[in-house]
Formats: structure tokens, C-alpha cells, sequence
């Protein structure tokens, strides 16, 4: 799956990272207080922060992840976006903001330790900090491991370049870079990626072409090996995002209930990430005053919305290509290690005298994938009529695997259409987006660090100046951590799993916390921190009792007895959420009635919903406020959802 | 005050615009290449676009006069 760059492609290369590299310089001057380089001084207009926040959250694996998931669920998946986060966004905006902002706090852990107390921030900051650094440093993974197999770049080489160009735009300058480049790839994103839809649409012949193939896919997904012989769905199982969700878990290509969904992916999951999670919140954090603070996630639910046209689709174009034999493509399969071949070579050379189906069974075992029976057949046929040049068996033995690594689709489709030129624009988008994906990690860890974690615990009271230069520190020792984690994820990926994990964990009851601390005064700091505690102890016990179906006990659950088997692990997912969620909700809620409160009514002034001033939007014209711009959005939500129901 | 974003947005978009562009010229006889692309000289089409673009970014930068960025008036 190897491509050839132009020297044109180089050249649009090193044209983004010259400019984001000039970016850092250019603003350098600028940063002249640890608040200028932690939290861009509060400065930065509501459209740059808006798209930045969006930008933030539109890391490359999501770029890869859902393209794969377009391709294996259909337009179910947009759910992710419109009911995922355009809701939680909007909330943000309207409800939450006006405490984040008003309250003056630096970060998400401060404003809990404003609420609350220091346990619930020391909690928080940890938690966030270690995961920031895994999350880096499991996306600089992919990206060296993506460059070393796409263009046959070091890996080694990769990781350290492209950090150091990281490292260089943020040391120079700051939240403000990071910021700054997120947008610029915002746009190379956008800009590199449309033109392969569009080819991508064109060439299955249009959108009601792209619907017809796609039902007969849902009929019988396993005539282009989507899902093994027998399976069958409703005919609108990969176009329509809400009938097939309706009919059940069996009958959707997710296994998902619709109240799973709904409640464990719209509420609790979207609510906990987009509300709290402080790498996107920082960047609503930066805007220059409250109204642009409050109105930069309703600036990021426009595009939000919008993107699974650029994102879902081409999964969705890849599985009609295949159904059309003429185009000649296939999602790309796993990639076999040379051992596989070497095996598969030997049982074709000895079972071109065997009946077609023992020859089937023996080359399967030999690769260990699921095969395609006629190309297997074929190449044993050509096989026994004249021994084939290694690199011409390898090609098509590769080709006969009927398993995909659906991570592939989007670069594949990348592949498919792209001359040079275009290539290099749409390559850049992606490394863009790993790049500043590692600085977005990195600009809210260093933030946490400094301000939650050093200036809390480590050491109080410096001068303002000692701060900015541990920022700057902290800035150089998170990319290493980064690296350092990036070559943990390459050397053990179950560790990597059992992180991601824990990390889920983590963030599912997260946003009862939150929710009662904003809008009920009588939460208290023991209520908070032991709901949280136990809430991520349940979602544990959850995992640890419960597996979807087709997993065997272990690291996918039920490694102490299985109580219940879902229908998928998404399904194993939401609900695992929605369970820490509650735990989590009704222990911080009793016990705060149990214990006394620590916090008066003034104090909570700014931080709770019932006992602050309403903030007064007469003053601003009414594409300017929240309110009005917040029910839009939702209402063009629905549309969208009533348009592919 | 400050590096307006829509500044080196602009640029960086007409300069790639402007490269795609004039390379698409020069291939365009290459029907080979532009196979791929489904017979559509892509280059040039989308060099175009990001010129557009680059170009709008400019102006508005330009005619804002600052106001587009950071650290402004605290």
C-alpha cells in the first residue's frame, strides 16, 4: 500500500510546516507572562477559538476511525456527531460556559477546586495529565507507524521530526500557536479532503447510486465480506441512521439499542467529553470575553455537523466501490507478516492436486484470515500451471484475504484518486492533524501541570516569570513524555488497550460531578470526590462482568464471570457509562446530603447556576446570542436527522 | 496589534493554490496521471479553489487592519 510522493507533494509539505514553525516565531514577541503563554492572555476572537475547538477534536485517528466506521456501520455512525455532540455542544455554550469563564479559572481541574475542593482537583489534573500525555503519544504512534508504511519513512525518524516541529511552535508560542496551527489545519483538512469525496461520489456513480449499492450490501454483507455468510440486515441497515437503529440491536449493523445510544453516546459520554474534557474547553477558555467564549463551541457545531459528509462518506463510498466489480478495489486487507506468506506459499504449491475445498481450508489456516474462496481457487490454478514471481504471489494472496483492516479506507481512497498535487494536499492534511493534535495534548497538559499541579502542590508563590518558564519546561518534557509513550504503544498494544480503557473509565461519570456541582449548591466536596471514585470503580466492575458477543473473557470483560453478554462492544460501551454515570449521580448526591456543606452561598457565587447573576443578552444583536444561535443549531440538527432517518 | 491567523491562512492557500495550479497547466496534456483523478485535471480545478480562498483570507486581513488576532487590547 506503498505511495510515491512528487517533489510537488514534498514541496506543499514543507510549505505547512514552514508556515507553523513561522507561526511560533512570529508570535514569540508576544508572549511575554505565563498567562500569555498558557492561556493565549484571553485574547483571541470567537471564530479563531471556535474553530480551533473543533479542530482540537477532529484528531487524525477520528479522521481514520470514522471513515473505518462509516465503512462497517453505514450512516448509523454520524450519530457520533448528531447526537454525540451537537447537543453537548450546545450546552456547553449556553449553560456551562458562563462558570468556566466567569469564574476566572485557568483550567477545568481549578474550577473544581473553586467548586469543590483540592481532592477533586488533585483527582482531576492527575487523571487528565497522564491521559493527555497517552493520548499524544498513541497518535504519534500511528502517525510514524502510518508514514513508515505509506511512504517507507523511518519510524524512528518520523516521531522525533515531526515532534520537534511541534516542540519548536509551541515553545515559541504557546496555547496561541497550538490554536493557530488548528485552524490552518482546519482548512488543509477540509480543503484536502473534499476533492477525494467528491472523486470518491463521482465514481459510484453519484449519491442514489452510492444508497442502491449500499442496500444491497445490507441484504447481504457478506457478498463483498463485510460480515460472515448468513447475516442479514433491513435494506436500509447502511442509509438510513435512525429506522435501522429503532428496529433493534440485531437488525442494525452496530448492535446497539436505541436507548444506549441516546442516553450512554448522547448524554453521558458526549456530555462528559465535550463539557469537562479540558483539551477542547481550554480553547472556549482563550476567547477574548464572555460572549465569545460562549459562542465559540456553537462556531464548532456548524462544521461538527457537517462532517460526516467528509468523514463517514468515504467509508460509506469504499463498500460501494467493491460491489462494483469493474472499479477493481477493495478495502485494504491486514497486513501479513512474512511468515504468513512463506506459509501459504508452501500449501499452494502442494494443494494444486487437492479438491478445491480442502485447498480453501489449508491456505485459510496457513495465512490464519479469512479468504476469498474464488481468488484462493485462482491462484492455486495459476499457481500449479506456472510457479508466480514472489512479489506477483504476495499481491495476490494479499488480495485474496477477505478480512480488512478498515483503518485503511481513507488512505486508500487517498491513494485511489489523487495525482501529485492533490496528493500532497490531502497527505498534509493528515499529517496536519496528527501534528496539532500532539500540540493541542501538549498545551492543555503543560497548563494542568503548571497551574493545577506545580503552583498547587509543588510550589506555591513564585514570581509570575518562574511559572512561564516551568510552562515552558513542562512543554519540552511532555513532548518527551509523548515520545516515550509512543514507543510504549508500538512495543505492547494490549497495554495500550488496557490504558484506552482506563481512560473510559475514567470519563464516564465524570459528568455527574459536573452537573451537580453547576446547577445543585448543596454539592459538597466528600459527595464529589467519592461519587467520582466509585463511579470509575463501577464502570471497572461493569467491564469486569459483563462481554459482547463473539469475545472471549479478558481484555474485552468478563475476567471475574459473566453476567451479561451485549450485542456488540459498542453496546458494552454506552452502557458500562450509563451505569458509572448513575452510580456516580446518586452517591455524590446522597452523600452530600449526608455530610455538611464547606462552601457558603457567596462563595459559590460565579459557580453555581442558581446562584449566580443571569448574564443579560439584550445588548447584543441577536445573531449574537448564545440562546438564539444554540436553538438554530439544534434545530438544524433534527433536520439533519429527519433527512437520513 | 498581534499576527492576524487570516494573514499567513491566506498565504499559505495561494501559494499551494497557486503551485497546484500552475502544475496542473503543466501536465495537463498527461492523461495517464489524470486518469486517477477521473479524467478531471484536479490540479487545476482545485488550484483555483485554494487561490479563491487564500485570496479572500488576504482581503479580509487586509481590511480588517489588525483586528483579526491576538494578544489584542486586554
Amino acid at each position: 500500500m506503498q505511495v510515491t510522493l512528487s517533489w510537488l507533494d514534498y514541496l506543499i509539505l514543507l510549505t505547512y510546516t514552514g508556515f507553523v514553525v513561522g507561526i511560533g516565531f512570529a508570535l514569540k514577541k508576544y508572549m511575554r507572562s505565563s498567562s500569555d503563554f498558557l492561556t493565549s492572555g484571553r485574547s483571541i476572537p470567537t471564530w479563531v477559538t471556535g474553530l480551533a475547538f473543533i479542530s482540537a477534536n477532529l484528531g487524525a485517528l477520528e479522521l481514520v476511525g470514522m471513515a473505518a466506521s462509516g465503512a462497517k456501520y453505514g450512516i448509523i455512525t454520524a450519530h457520533f456527531y448528531w447526537v454525540g455532540a451537537i447537543p453537548a455542544m450546545v450546552f456547553l455554550a449556553v449553560f456551562m460556559m458562563p462558570f468556566y469563564y466567569g469564574s476566572k479559572a485557568r483550567s477545568v481541574p481549578e474550577y473544581l477546586k473553586m467548586r469543590f475542593d483540592e481532592r477533586v482537583r488533585a483527582l482531576n489534573s492527575i487523571s487528565f495529565a497522564v491521559m493527555t500525555v497517552f493520548a499524544s503519544g498513541i497518535s504519534m504512534n500511528a502517525l510514524a507507524k502510518l508514514l513508515h508504511l505509506l511512504l517507507g519513512w523511518n519510524y524512528h525518524a518520523s516521531l522525533w521530526i515531526c515532534s520537534a516541529v511541534v516542540l519548536v511552535y509551541v515553545l515559541k508560542g504557546g496555547l496561541t500557536s497550538a490554536i493557530y496551527t488548528e485552524v490552518l489545519q482546519f482548512f488543509m483538512i477540509v480543503l484536502g479532503f473534499a476533492p477525494v469525496v467528491y472523486l470518491g461520489l463521482k465514481d459510484v456513480g453519484g449519491y442514489g447510486a452510492l444508497t442502491n449499492a449500499l442496500k444491497s450490501v445490507a441484504i447481504d454483507p457478506s457478498s463483498v465480506h463485510l460480515r460472515d455468510p448468513g447475516i442479514s440486515y433491513g435494506p436500509n441497515a447502511w442509509t438510513s441512521a435512525w429506522h435501522t437503529l429503532l428496529s433493534g440491536p440485531a437488525n442494525n449493523p452496530m448492535g446497539v439499542d436505541w436507548f444506549a445510544m441516546v442516553f450512554g453516546l448522547g448524554f453521558v459520554l458526549s456530555f462528559g467529553y465535550w463539557c469537562t474534557n479540558f483539551l477542547v474547553v481550554q480553547r472556549a477558555m482563550a476567547a477574548r470575553n464572555m460572549t465569545a467564549a460562549r459562542n465559540t463551541p456553537l462556531v464548532a457545531a456548524v462544521p461538527k455537523m457537517l462532517f460526516p459528509a467528509l468523514v463517514i462518506l468515504p467509508g460509506m463510498i469504499a463498500v460501494a466501490l467493491m460491489t462494483i466489480p469493474s472499479k477493481g478495489y477493495k478495502i485494504p486487507a491486514p497486513i501479513l507478516d512474512n511468515s504468513a506468506y512463506e506459509r501459504a506459499m508452501t500449501a499452494v504449491a502442494a494443494d494444486a492436486a487437492l479438491p478445491p475445498e480442502q485447498a480453501f481450508k489449508d491456505i485459510s489456516a496457513a495465512v490464519g484470515k479469512k479468504m476469498d474462496a474464488q481468488k484462493v481457487a485462482a491462484l492455486v490454478r495459476d499457481y500449479a500451471a506456472k510457479p508466480l514471481a514472489p512479489e506477483v504471489f504476495r499481491d495476490r494472496l494479499w488480495n485474496a484475504v477477505a478480512e480488512y483492516d478498515y483503518d485503511g479506507v481513507i488512505l486508500s481512497l487517498v491513494k485511489r484518486y489523487c495525482p501529485p498535487g492533490l496528493l500532497g494536499l490531502a497527505l498534509t492534511g493528515l499529517l496536519a492533524s496528527f501534528m496539532s493534535g500532539m500540540a493541542g495534548n501538549v498545551t492543555a497538559f503543560n497548563t494542568v501541570w503548571t497551574y493545577d499541579l506545580y503552583q498547587a502542590y509543588l510550589a506555591p508563590n513564585k514570581s509570575d516569570e518562574h511559572y512561564m518558564r516551568m510552562g515552558q519546561v513542562i512543554t519540552f518534557v511532555g513532548i518527551l513524555l509523548s515520545i516515550a509513550c509512543a514507543y510504549f504503544a508500538s512495543m505492547y498494544n494490549n497495554a495500550m488497550d488496557i490504558i484506552q480503557l482506563v481512560f473510559a473509565f475514567v470519563n464516564a461519570p465524570l459528568f455527574a460531578t459536573f452537573l451537580l456541582g453547576m446547577f445543585w449548591s448543596r454539592t459538597t466536596g466528600t459527595g464529589a470526590f467519592i461519587g467520582l471514585l466509585l463511579g470509575t470503580a463501577t464502570s471497572g466492575l461493569v467491564h469486569a462482568l459483563t462481554i459482547s458477543q463473539g469475545n472471549l473473557p479478558g481484555m474485552k470483560g468478563g475476567y471475574l464471570g459473566v453476567v451479561h453478554t451485549f450485542p456488540s462492544e459498542m453496546a458494552q460501551n454506552f452502557w458500562l457509562a450509563i451505569f458509572a454515570f448513575i452510580v456516580c449521580f446518586g452517591l455524590t448526591a446522597g452523600i452530600s446530603l449526608a455530610t455538611a456543606r464547606t462552601k457558603s452561598d457567596d462563595e459559590l457565587k460565579g459557580l453555581v447556576y442558581s446562584l449566580t447573576p443571569k448574564i443579560k443578552d439584550e445588548s447584543l444583536a441577536w445573531y449574537q446570542r448564545p440562546a438564539v444561535l444554540g436553538t438554530v443549531l439544534l434545530a438544524a440538527c433534527v433536520v439533519l436527522n429527519l433527512i437520513f432517518w | 496589534m498581534g499576527l492576524d491567523i487570516r494573514w499567513p491562512i491566506g498565504l499559505m492557500f495561494s501559494f499551494v493554490g497557486a503551485l497546484m495550479t500552475v502544475y496542473g497547466f503543466v501536465t495537463a496534456g498527461d492523461a495517464e496521471m489524470y486518469h486517477r483523478s477521473l479524467d478531471i485535471n484536479i490540479n487545476i480545478a482545485w488550484g483555483i479553489v485554494l487561490l479563491v480562498f487564500g485570496g479572500l483570507m488576504l482581503v479580509l486581513a487586509m481590511r480588517s487592519k489588525g483586528g483579526g488576532g491576538p494578544p489584542g487590547p486586554k
